[in-house]
């Protein structure tokens, strides 16, 4: 079911959560809305579900004006943080909880609870701790079992507030990919809030990037990685380097190979992996001296020191894989030319 | 059970304390009243027990008093989970003098407390007057007797009911609403099933201290033999007539009862708590 955010403003006392948002998130989507923390993301999603009310605006669920509409009456499933578990109940019941709870006349019998339950649970893979209690669960069996809860009532909308936020890293590493296979498999659509933007990038179909209960940017993760649209966005989605710019820099990027372009900016940012490193051959190149590097993996991130502006040092950061670093065969101390093969700007007011 | 390498320190010191004030405060005084009860040169025999206890005002009492504080309790247990539930779920003003009254029947002498709901019920009373015009009769009825032990047991309830629901994760009723439950439901199927051992205990405790509850039932209460007469009103006029063996049969009967309904109610909490999560199955975490 698609969804429409008209102008949504939310203030708790003289704190504004959220100002202005308009969104419009097609069907079958994953949405991750992402941000630091206090920017109003988890706000956002409970507008959505029903759970606090907008000030302002409205919110459409597949056309129709629910802002004013309870919880119940939207058709949605909500995955807590905290998994928000019934902990008097084995998971079974809570699994058949959404469905025990509806009207008469629409509650399945015994038998067709007991095999919507069972496929549920086979669904997420812990068909076996039917008759355990939340209390005996592992957090991640706990947050398929909220999953598995939320998807019982056939929800058309699925969503998520920091669904891994309480996992260990290795965890949440498998639900990520575990939870974009079932969007696969169900394609219901789904949002999701965290502030791991590395999360963001890896689950969601379409990210959604706020700051101080702003709307930054949508759009996919490649869009939004390539192409940042401000100063925060750049910062918040990936690691970067920034330059204010000042006369001695601007000598110096050009030195690089950087066009100076925009009039207005006066700061540019470039990602590690768009800084190139050749070993210094004349004078005329923009060199940078190599202070240290340390081993990611597959990629070495490099630290350079340059001269500031006031001839004191800056750092600045390069990535490069491995082996094309080892045949560059530089040590410590190495006097390196830079080259930046692409840059954003911003006028960071 | 005495584990020699237990992490806690001072186990044996903190087992031994226990035990002797257990059983200088409690166990003591309360064999006492078993033992004279028992003893060759008891003033009581079994046939005078018999006798003493198949009294039709002993009887009589003893219905007063059991169903009093049972009425009473339960009154409090529904007045006591809304007052709870008020304090601990909205913002009202004022809430800390609030909090606070509620402790004021455990420090305020009995006897006052008593006497001033009397005067308040009396037909003449504040309250009584009004009630007085629309029929009820309050203060020197049983109806009186159950007021007085509302306001003694209100406390225990509150005060047992309030942690817990402190504790209730809101995010539970949410759930339950996105998942469709109606207000009712989300009361019935969430939120009965967390509070009810702790409310059983705030009714086990209410209900105990009013079958014992003698200061502030007496001035309410007209103590009519046979209508509004309480078993611990008994004892003392048995007293105050020298008739030690026959105050001390209703004594150990009172003793008895109340034993075999506080057993029961923690046998039911046992049970209860045994169906939710402390399960003997081990537990198994096993990466998702």
């Amino acid at each position: 079911m698609s969804i429409i955010l008209n102008n949504i403003s939310k203030k708790f006392g003289n704190f504004s959560a959220l100002n202005n948002i308009n969104l419009e998130i097609p069907e079958g989507e994953l949405v991750a809305l992402l941000g630091p923390s206090g920017c109003g993301k988890t706000t956002l999603l409970r507008i959505i579900a029903g759970l606090e009310r907008p000030d302002s605006g409205q919110v459409l669920l597949k056309g129709e004006d629910k802002t004013h509409k309870d919880i119940r009456e939207r058709g949605i499933g909500f995955v807590f943080q905290h998994y928000a578990l019934f902990r008097h109940m084995t998971v079974f019941e809570n699994i058949a909880f959404g469905l025990r709870v509806k009207p008469r006349k629409q509650r399945p019998n015994e038998t067709e609870i007991k095999k919507k339950v069972h496929a549920l649970l086979e669904l997420v893979q812990l068909d076996w701790l039917h008759d355990r209690y939340p209390d005996q669960l592992s957090g991640g069996q706990r947050q398929r079992i909220a999953l598995a809860r939320a998807l019982a009532v056939e929800p058309e909308v699925l969503l998520l507030d920091e669904p891994f936020g309480a996992l260990d890293a290795s965890v949440r590493k498998d639900l990520r990919q575990w939870l974009r296979h079932l969007h696969e498999n169900l394609n219901v659509t789904s949002i999701f809030v965290t502030h791991d933007q590395e999360e963001a990038m890896e689950v969601a179909s379409r990210v959604v990037v706020f700051n101080h209960g702003n709307l930054e940017q949508q759009g996919s993760p490649s869009e939004i990685y390539d192409n940042p649209v401000n100063e925060f966005v750049s910062r918040f989605i990936g690691d970067t380097n920034v330059i204010t710019l000042e006369k001695h820099h601007t000598d110096w990027l050009q030195l690089s190979g950087l066009v100076i372009v925009p009039e207005a900016a006066n700061s540019v940012h470039i990602r590690p992996h768009d800084l190139e490193i050749t070993k210094s051959s004349s004078d005329s190149a923009a060199t940078a001296t190599l202070k240290d590097w340390q081993h990611l993996g597959a990629l070495i991130r490099i630290e350079l020191a340059k001269q500031g502006a006031n001839g004191s040092p800056e750092t600045l950061y390069a990535e490069m894989p491995n082996e094309q670093f080892k045949r560059l065969q530089l040590s410590k101390g190495d006097k390196v030319a830079l080259r930046i093969r692409h840059a954003h700007w911003f006028d960071a007011a | 059970m005495v584990n020699k390498t237990n992490i806690l320190p001072a186990f044996k010191p903190a087992l031994g304390f226990t035990l002797l004030y257990l059983g200088l405060v409690v166990l003591i005084p309360l064999s006492t009243l078993l033992f004279k009860t028992l003893a060759p040169d008891s003033l009581l025999t079994w046939q005078g027990y018999i006798n003493i206890i198949s009294n039709e005002r002993v009887q009589a009492a003893f219905k007063v008093s059991f169903l009093a504080a049972l009425l009473a309790a339960a009154i409090a247990l529904v007045l006591g989970f809304v007052i709870a539930w008020t304090l601990v779920r909205y913002t009202i003003p004022a809430k800390r003098f609030f909090d606070a009254i509620i402790d004021l029947p455990f420090a305020l002498p009995t006897a006052v407390a008593g006497i001033v709901l009397a005067s308040i019920y009396a037909p003449n009373g504040l309250l009584g007057k009004p009630l007085t015009e629309l029929g009820f009769k309050v203060a020197f009825t049983p109806a009186g007797i159950v007021i007085a032990l509302i306001f003694i047991g209100l406390p225990f309830v509150v005060r047992t009911i309030e942690p817990v629901l402190q504790e209730l994760d809101t995010s539970m009723e949410e759930a339950a609403s996105s998942m469709g439950a109606s207000r009712w439901q989300i009361f019935q199927r969430i939120i009965f099933p967390n509070v009810f051992p702790a409310a059983l205990t705030g009714f086990a405790m209410a209900f105990a201290r009013g079958v014992g509850e003698y200061g502030s039932v007496i001035f309410i209460a007209g103590n009519m033999p046979y209508i509004s007469e309480i078993v611990p009103l008994l004892i003392i006029t048995k007293l105050e007539q020298y008739d030690y063996a026959g105050a001390t049969a209703l004594a150990l009967t009172m003793l008895l009862v109340s034993f075999a309904l506080l057993l029961t109610i923690n046998v039911v909490q046992m049970l209860l708590r045994r169906r939710t999560s402390e399960t003997l199955a081990p537990i198994v975490a096993v990466t998702p």
